[in-house]
């Protein structure tokens, strides 16, 4: 096979194999239609295809989360999972947590100056979101069942307290609305 | 984001900058029409007072950061030295990396670029302070020309310049112009401790809200117009080579387009990474393993060990240590080891590379981006000054990525790709197996007591590598590196006999600077010894260094805020203890007070460190006590599971499945306060915390549990008791 491209003027690859696959995908609220080999993980296609590149790539075992996203609104980790297991569910990246305003993790996030090198936060800040969203007020021993990713930098102490400043901003937004 | 094919033009350039109101932006942009506008924000450009640093219109200081950030904090910390002197609004600066290719066309005009040694403030703050002060004296001149007054009756705050007498203000964007058009007959000084407005300042850090959104770009998230990707694998053992490789399976692959043999290893060339992983896994190499096939890091450790037994060359002493410990009343001895060590920082290596004609660009996170543009300068022979090394963000460095072996292969995939560019990413197993690791250490130590339980000698013999004999030989004198036995040769206790000896080992396995270097297995062995030796002499472990250090007042009352901090002594419930240890290095000091709990079951907690530094003066407070956190964490993976055994020439542990490290569940809570010697005296802040919190705990468990542990990691012992 020929290598093509690489004067940015058309598509690199010079033909394909006929190899159909499309499939369609909603990611923060927009939908995809990709040809796409079905096993691919989730994981290349938000980076390499989507150019969603906050999701990021650790282990590729699902053993330090940097890659969790959610599916229909719970985390996942999507280096191990096929995108067509995605098909036709709601996926949010980091890119789309956020609405009009930083999601509260975010806010306490940068309130409380968690990230260090800042690779594992993505999917730290994902399964922090899933937390918050659903335990109002999260004890210790919540924020340890919930929080299994790795950061190699060491901000757990950091982000838990972080999660609290988090629950608390999160009810005080209740109570206002 | 995709990056316009740098091959489109010459003058095509990429900026990576970072804000606390946005994010770390990165983008290869064709010049504009109006060249006097920033092709990101469309906002006039800054004026370019010195390399150093511009000033934009509305007074938006951007300043260049020539260390690498990783997690340590200099996108905060290095423009805050310059801030200082600037007098600007720290509301409107912004940081972005400094260019190793300017460095290298300007005569090294960013000075030192690498990053390392918790170098970076203690390096290089006079310069980056000057950088500051010489620009604000050149703004001053300008307004006092404008204002025709004299220079001496102005003053300068918030990014303004007062002349207070006649009420006129100038703001630092409405002078640039003018003032970079100044030379200053003198330089002016630099303020010192006691004179500082923003230094030992706690400031949240610059880079914090592009981390929290997603879009700071780290090096694997760069992508290149026309680019394709790389999977890379090495032989699994050192030295071996490829033997035979039958590319079809990885051809059959859908988006694989080649396969190549480079170096010790191949790649699969992919439209996209998960085909050319997927390709790359397709494949059976054959590979010639080579003479280190039956290489075992516990035949290495038996020979470290063995190597106790005999005198080795003395790296430091004082007194007559054998005679003492033959007159001694009391000689007590005990070995130490520790093992290799993978850096595992959560990113996988990788690097980007796109070749042109007249010019190279290569997009990485390194420690040391002035490596990487020597090593495509020298694979693909080229002039140094059309190499172009484009930092980014570093998914954790740790010291992985101060060598640049992953950006070596990369450029010699690239060379065989020709002019497309090419990603290459390693799996998170390869990044492991091909890193370099943190060498294995055996230590030994004998003391001698008096009768009145006074120690009055101590012998310390340490096997292990030299990191330096690999790149600087030159260095290694006698069978001596000054890296492999810190800690030791300079330990503070007031004994009078004290032989220090060393044996310089080498094995296939290679080895690098990993978080706290020596220190990091000296530190621990030395610190739980002198627990073993306040013990010998009937001492409360406190008390017992606190009469050996009366003659190092920094370290003593570095030892005493955190046993006061801690409330040493205070009574603790059965299974729960205190431990505590103290040890300096690059140039602080650190005292650490460890809470434990083991359970009966033989269950390590670490619930809580208390930390009391002196690393002199300070520019963050913030940022230090984030780094003390960092350093107590990730030595604590290190000192309860961290090992990268080595068996038939391989690394074991390679994924994080079988490499456990702390998680949120088993981070303690830590404290950190400042003990500081203040003057001009200023320590490094990235790895002193490491090195005391393995003994601190090891201690701490031998109070609950009666064990000494003494080999690394705590895991592998059993510590039930009851």
């Amino acid at each position: 096979m020929k290598i093509m491209g690489g004067d940015g003027s058309g598509p690199t690859v010079a033909h394909d194999l006929g190899m159909h696959s499309m499939i369609t995908l909603t990611v923060n609220g927009k939908t995809h239609t990709l040809d796409i080999e079905p096993d691919t993980p989730l994981l290349w296609v938000l980076r390499d295809h989507l150019e969603l590149t906050g999701t990021k790539f650790g282990c590729g075992i699902a053993q330090c989360g940097a890659c969790t996203v959610h599916l229909d609104g719970r985390p996942l980790r999507s280096c191990v999972t096929p995108v067509s297991v995605a098909e036709g569910q709601a996926i949010t990246t980091i890119e789309g947590l956020a609405g009009d305003t930083l999601h509260a993790v975010q806010q306490a996030w940068i309130e409380h100056d968690v990230p260090q090198c800042g690779y594992c936060q993505s999917g730290q800040l994902m399964v922090a979101a899933h937390l918050v969203d659903n335990t109002p007020n999260p004890s210790d021993e919540d924020i340890d069942k919930a929080m299994i990713n790795i950061c190699r930098c060491g901000t757990y102490p950091r982000m838990r307290s972080a999660i609290h400043r988090a629950a608390a901003l999160a009810r005080d937004a209740m109570a206002d609305a | 984001m995709t990056l316009q094919n740098p091959a489109l033009s010459r003058r095509a350039f990429v900026k990576s900058s970072v804000a606390a109101s946005g994010g770390l932006m990165l983008a290869l942009s064709l010049p504009k029409a109006n060249a006097s506008l920033d092709p990101w924000t469309g906002k006039p450009m800054g004026t370019e007072i010195s390399a150093w640093l511009t000033i934009d219109p509305d007074s938006q200081v951007t300043i260049r950061v020539a260390q690498s950030e990783m997690g340590e904090g200099v996108f905060t910390a290095m423009p805050m030295l310059v801030a200082e002197e600037l007098d600007c609004d720290w509301s409107q600066v912004k940081a972005e990396y400094a260019s190793a290719n300017r460095s290298v066309r300007e005569n090294g005009v960013y000075k030192r670029m690498g990053t390392g040694g918790s170098g970076a403030v203690r390096r290089s703050r006079e310069y980056l302070q000057q950088a500051g002060a010489s620009a604000r004296e050149r703004l001053k001149a300008a307004a006092a020309a404008r204002w025709e007054v004299p220079v001496a009756e102005l003053r300068t705050e918030g990014g303004e310049v007062f002349h207070d007498a006649s009420g006129r203000r100038t703001a630092y964007g409405v002078l640039a112009a003018e003032a970079a058009a100044i030379t200053l007959a003198e330089e002016p000084a630099i303020r010192k401790a006691g004179e500082f407005k923003l230094l030992g300042t706690p400031l949240n850090r610059l880079d914090v809200p592009s981390k929290v959104d997603g879009s700071a770009t780290f090096g694997i998230d760069v992508k290149v117009q026309g680019m394709v990707y790389a999977a890379y694998d090495a032989c699994p053992v050192w030295g071996g080579t490829l033997a035979a490789l039958d590319d079809a399976p990885a051809l059959a692959v859908k988006g694989v387009k080649k396969v190549i043999a480079v170096e010790d290893g191949f790649a699969v060339i992919a439209e996209s990474y998960w085909q050319a992983r997927k390709g790359l896994d397709a494949l059976s190499p054959q590979w010639d393993l080579g003479p280190n096939a039956s290489a075992s890091s516990d035949a290495m450790r038996a020979e470290f060990k063995s190597d106790l037994d005999r005198r080795g060359v003395i790296a430091h002493e004082e007194g007559d240590t054998y005679g003492s410990l033959e007159s001694a009343e009391t000689v007590i001895e005990a070995d130490y080891d520790a093992p290799y060590l993978a850096h595992l920082a959560m990113e996988p290596v990788n690097c980007t590379v796109a070749i042109a004609k007249d010019r190279v660009d290569v997009w990485t996170g390194t420690q040391n981006p002035e490596s990487v543009l020597g090593a495509a300068a020298e694979i693909l022979d080229r002039a140094p000054e059309t190499i172009h090394v484009h930092n980014c963000f570093l998914g954790g460095g740790f010291g992985r990525r101060s060598m640049p072996d992953f950006a070596r292969r990369a450029l010699a995939i690239a060379k065989a790709l020709g002019n497309t560019p090419v990603k290459v990413l390693w799996s998170r197993e390869a990044d492991t197996r091909t890193g370099h690791f943190r060498p294995l250490a055996a230590l030994r130590f004998k003391a001698g007591f008096d009768a009145t339980g006074k120690p009055v000698a101590l012998l310390n013999r340490s096997a292990t590598h030299s990191i330096l004999a690999g790149f600087r030989p030159e260095v290694v004198q006698n069978g001596l590196d000054g890296s492999s036995t810190e800690g030791l040769e300079n330990q503070p206790y007031d004994i009078a006999n004290v032989s220090i000896e060393h044996h310089l080992k080498r094995t296939p396995v290679p080895v690098w600077f990993w978080r706290s270097v020596g220190s990091s297995q000296n530190g621990f062995a030395l610190e739980a010894f002198i627990d073993e030796m306040a013990e010998a002499a009937g001492q409360d472990p406190l008390a017992f260094r606190q009469a050996l250090l009366q003659k190092h007042p920094a370290m003593l009352n570095t030892l005493n805020l955190a046993a006061e901090k801690a409330n040493w002594g205070r009574p603790m419930v059965p299974g729960s203890a205190q431990g505590i240890a103290i040890h300096e290095s690059f140039g602080s000091i650190c005292a650490q007070v460890a809470e434990v709990t083991v359970s009966q079951s033989g269950d390590v907690k670490v619930e809580r460190v208390v930390t009391a530094i002196d690393c002199g003066n300070t520019v963050n407070p913030r940022t230090i006590a984030e780094q003390v956190e960092s350093s107590v964490i990730y030595g604590l993976s290190a000192a309860l599971w961290g090992r990268s055994d080595i068996e038939n020439g391989q690394v074991v542990q390679q994924n994080f499945d079988r490499n456990r490290v702390v998680k949120m569940v088993e981070a303690p809570a830590v404290e950190t306060h400042f003990s500081l010697s203040g003057g001009e005296h200023w320590g490094g802040i990235g790895e002193p915390a490491l090195p005391p919190t393995a003994p601190a705990v090891v201690n701490a468990i031998y109070k609950i549990t009666g064990r000494r542990i003494r080999a690394l990691p705590i895991a592998q012992h059993d510590l039930r008791w009851s």
